[in-house]
């Protein structure tokens, strides 16, 4: 059946359009050989069907049925379901891509107007020949992309299949020349935009620097080091001088130190073999300038107190004669310290061997207000400063030189105790001092004075206090030794104290004085106004007993040339002067102050000075005026200020008053005050006097001619036993002479001795006649 | 003669073997004088024919211990006149015939 036949190969069309596009024309071919063959087959041409065929009427067959080809991909599934998270339900998914790629090509090709077109543009901008190329580059690019777009789309599959065939080969090979061609003209050009490439990630490099501080310029100079210089010569007989010295310093250090015989070699002072290390001595300069110092010191004070020494050594006060009887007292130096300002002066006191050397004792008589003591021993010839220091702790109340050993000071304190100091040591603490359990005072020592050394040669004092003892002191072996002399016993004034014990009052006692002559007998004036006449081998009975005073006595003291008469004073205003063989004063002064302290003068029996607490300082001379002082005169300025104590120089015509504050006046007194009782005797007077005189007579000539009229007189005096008969042989010529072997000239205290006339006869008297001796 | 030169020689033999070091003046604290004297003494015996190597040994040892510049003259007869640094001197003699003087300046 020549229909079914092309039945067939319409099926076989239909199949083939089924099919895929290429293989379209052959199967074409296969139809037409199959349908053939069928008919070669069958010569007959006869229609096989199958039996299952489908049975199909003319009109059927010969309806044309369009079949279309699409490019539809039948395995695209087109149920898939996607879950949407927007809208949070499961959608089908509809475009699916139905594009198959059968083939890529990656160009890296860019469009010029793109940004890295642009850069890379503008790198090649500055090469000019680039230019023309760039712009070939752009239509190759850009048709090159046209073909990469045009493929994409191409390769989708149009409304034929052949066309589409043919057009996508032409188009591929177009574009696959175009863009072999475009290929071509690239490779010569990429070269040169290769190099301008940035890095793929187009860093931009940045650098930054911290901030730098600036820089300071410092400097700095120490002080250089001190430099000094030096200069010297050495040379070989330097040297040898020198080891020679050393040498000879070391033996003589050698032979200080021990007794060791030192080997002497053949120069005279080879020590033995060191090579140890010798240093040139360092004296010390201070204590080799000391000496000087003190010379110096002195000759500056002389200098500065010029005047006054002068008027010491030679003044004399010339209106003496106009003034009838009385006298002056001519104030020279003034000796005060800054420590002792506010301390009273409680002792004066000359040293025996040097005239001009006197000790100051200082502490308070205030029961109150008790401090500290000083001890200063001052010299004229340095007013400005004492030449030697002691402090104590408890205040002096009294002190005393030794007559013999004249380093030696007898001091006692407020405390009760004593001390010996020793002017040789240069120690500032007393040599002895007595303590509880040896025996001192319980109440403030009154006075000190040395005794004659005992048996055993070994020194010997007594000390007065106000616990009624007096207590003999002996330096034994280095100790000091007490030994109770004497109690003051207050009469009548014993008491009964508990369990029938006999209690005795003490009297205190505020004064003494041992007499010149008779060792053993001593005065002892009391608080209660009463001298009791003592003597050592007694004690605890007294002599005698004078009711001195209504108050304390303060002072008592034996006349040095007459050997019964003894002065007292006390703060009940008088000065009495007795015999101790009468118990009624001889002499009675008032002098309507308290009286301090009373002294005789050592060159005239009937000379004595009192001082009062307003500062006036008297000076008496019976002699001359039985009743009323000479002299009487205002010591110390400064109110409130009390004289205390008032001594004699033994030797010049000054005296020492002292004050409560501590300030030592020196005065001079003049030559009215100064007068001597002259001594003439001769053969044809008797005289008649009832005093005799201590010392013994003594020849005496004097050559020198005296310095001032009033003192020393031209004397021949004999001994009295022979011419005068009238005397006894003990009447002493109180003549104590120094014969002044060195220029007159001289300053006081320098070599030779001041001439010092010191006499006096026994001229006080009392309540009898009198008749001085006068030659 | 020969007596007395055989004398001298003793003497010269004795001042040297028993002289001492003899400080003649000096200016340094205790303890700086007495290392100086004796690193001095040290170095004039070992070089006791060469002042100049004595010299430098004093003088480097003392730049060492206390400090730059230290001068050192050694001599049997010179005379001089230098400036010091304070508390930098020190000038002795030493056996017998030798005077060192030391100092510091810089």
């Amino acid at each position: 059946m020549p229909p079914k036949a092309a039945d067939k190969r319409r099926q076989g069309q239909g199949a083939s359009s089924g099919g895929k596009a290429g293989k379209a024309g052959k199967a074409k071919k296969r139809d037409e050989e199959t349908s053939e063959t069928g008919e070669d087959g069958l010569t007959a041409r006869a229609v096989v069907r199958s039996p299952d065929q489908l049975r199909l009427t003319e009109a059927e067959l010969k309806a044309e049925i369009t079949r279309t080809l699409t490019a539809d991909n039948p395995h695209i599934p087109r149920d898939i379901v996607r879950f949407s998270f927007i809208e949070r339900a499961y959608k089908l998914v509809d475009d699916m891509d139905q594009t198959t790629i059968h083939f890529t090509l990656n160009g890296y090709l860019i469009h010029k107007d793109s940004d890295e077109g642009r850069r890379q543009s503008i790198r090649s901008s500055t090469e000019a020949e680039q230019a023309p190329v760039e712009e070939k580059e752009a239509p190759v690019e850009a048709s090159a992309e046209a073909t990469e777009e045009a493929e994409t789309k191409d390769e989708e599959p149009t409304e034929e299949a052949e066309a589409a065939e043919e057009e996508e080969r032409e188009q591929a090979a177009e574009a696959a020349e175009e863009a072999k061609a475009a290929e071509a003209e690239e490779p010569p050009l990429p070269k040169q935009p290769e190099k301008k490439l940035a890095n793929q990630f187009n860093f931009i490099e940045r650098g930054s620097a911290t901030y730098q501080y600036p820089l300071r310029e410092k400097g700095l100079q120490t002080d250089p080091a001190p430099i000094e210089n030096f200069s010297d010569n050495v040379n070989q007989w330097c040297i040898y001088d020198a080891y020679m010295e050393e040498l000879e310093r070391i033996e003589k250090a050698k032979e200080k130190e021990k007794a060791k015989p030192v080997v002497v070699k053949k120069e005279e002072t080879h020590s033995g073999r060191k090579l140890s290390y010798v240093e040139p001595p360092h004296s010390d300069s201070l204590s080799k300038v000391a000496k000087a110092a003190k010379i110096a010191e002195r000759m500056v004070n002389l200098n500065t107190f010029d005047d006054i020494a002068q008027d010491f050594k030679y003044f004399e006060d010339a209106s003496d004669e106009f003034r009838g009887q009385e006298g002056t007292l001519l104030p020279l130096w003034k000796f005060q310290s800054e420590k002792t300002k506010k301390l009273a002066v409680t002792a004066i006191s000359w040293n025996p061997k040097y005239n001009d050397l006197f000790a100051v004792g200082y502490g308070s008589y205030d029961f109150m207000k008790q401090g500290h003591g000083m001890l200063l021993v001052y010299t004229l010839k340095n007013p400005s400063f004492p030449e030697y220091s002691f402090s104590s702790e408890s205040g002096i109340m009294c002190l005393d030189f030794h007559s013999e050993h004249s380093h030696l000071l007898a001091v006692g304190f407020y405390d009760g105790n004593v001390a010996i100091y020793n002017l040789k040591k240069a120690s500032s603490q007393p040599s002895y001092k007595s303590s509880a359990k040896s025996g001192k005072h319980t109440e403030p020592v009154w006075q000190v004075k040395w005794q004659k050394d005992d048996m055993d040669n070994n020194c010997n004092f007594f000390s007065v206090s106000s616990d009624g003892r007096i207590v003999s002191w002996t330096l034994v072996k280095n100790e000091l030794v007490h030994m109770d002399v004497i109690k003051l016993s207050a009469d009548g004034t014993t008491m009964q104290g508990p369990e029938g014990l006999q209690l005795q009052m003490l009297g205190s006692g505020t004064s003494f004085d041992f007499h010149k002559k008779i060792d053993y007998l001593f005065l002892v004036g009391t608080e209660e106004g009463k001298i009791y006449k003592c003597s050592k081998s007694y004690s605890n009975q007294f002599l005698d007993v004078f009711e001195a005073h209504h108050m304390a006595v303060d002072s008592v003291s034996w006349n040095p040339f007459h050997l019964k008469v003894f002065i007292s004073c006390s703060s009940d205003w008088t000065v009495k002067i007795w015999d101790h063989t009468i118990k009624t004063p001889m002499f009675v002064y008032d002098l309507s102050t308290a009286v301090g302290d009373v002294a005789w003068s050592p060159y005239s029996s009937t000379v004595f000075a009192a001082v009062t607490i307003d500062g006036q300082a008297h000076v008496f001379d019976l002699n001359i005026n039985k009743v009323e002082p000479l002299c009487t005169q205002l010591v110390v300025t400064r109110k409130k200020n009390k004289t205390t104590h008032i001594q004699f120089n033994p030797v010049h015509p000054i005296i020492v008053v002292g004050d409560e504050r501590g300030l030592i006046t020196c005065l001079k007194l003049s030559p009215n005050l100064r007068k001597m009782p002259r001594l003439l005797l001769r053969p044809l007077w008797t005289v008649q006097c009832s005093w005799v005189s201590e010392h013994g007579w003594g020849v005496c000539n004097t050559t020198s001619a005296s310095l001032q009229d009033t003192w020393a007189r031209k004397a021949d005096v004999s001994t009295g036993s022979s011419k005068h008969p009238a005397w006894t042989s003990t009447v002493p010529s109180p003549f104590q002479e120094r014969t002044d072997t060195s220029n007159p000239q001289e300053l006081p205290g320098q070599g030779g001795a001041v001439v010092g006339y010191s006499w006096a006869l026994s001229v006080c008297g009392a309540g009898r006649d009198f008749s001085a001796v006068t030659v | 003669m020969e007596e007395t030169e055989e004398e001298k020689k003793d003497e010269a033999d004795y001042k040297r073997l028993h002289s001492f070091p003899l400080i003649r003046h000096s200016d340094m604290p205790e303890e700086m004088r007495i290392e100086t004297m004796e690193l001095c003494v040290t170095a004039c015996e070992k070089h006791a024919t060469n002042n100049e190597s004595a010299a430098k040994m004093i003088k480097e040892t003392m730049d060492k211990k206390f400090g730059s510049s230290w001068h050192v003259v050694i001599g049997e007869g010179f005379g001089f006149e230098i400036t010091h640094e304070v508390k930098n001197l020190l000038y002795m003699f030493f056996g017998g015939s030798l005077a060192v003087c030391v100092w510091k300046c810089s």
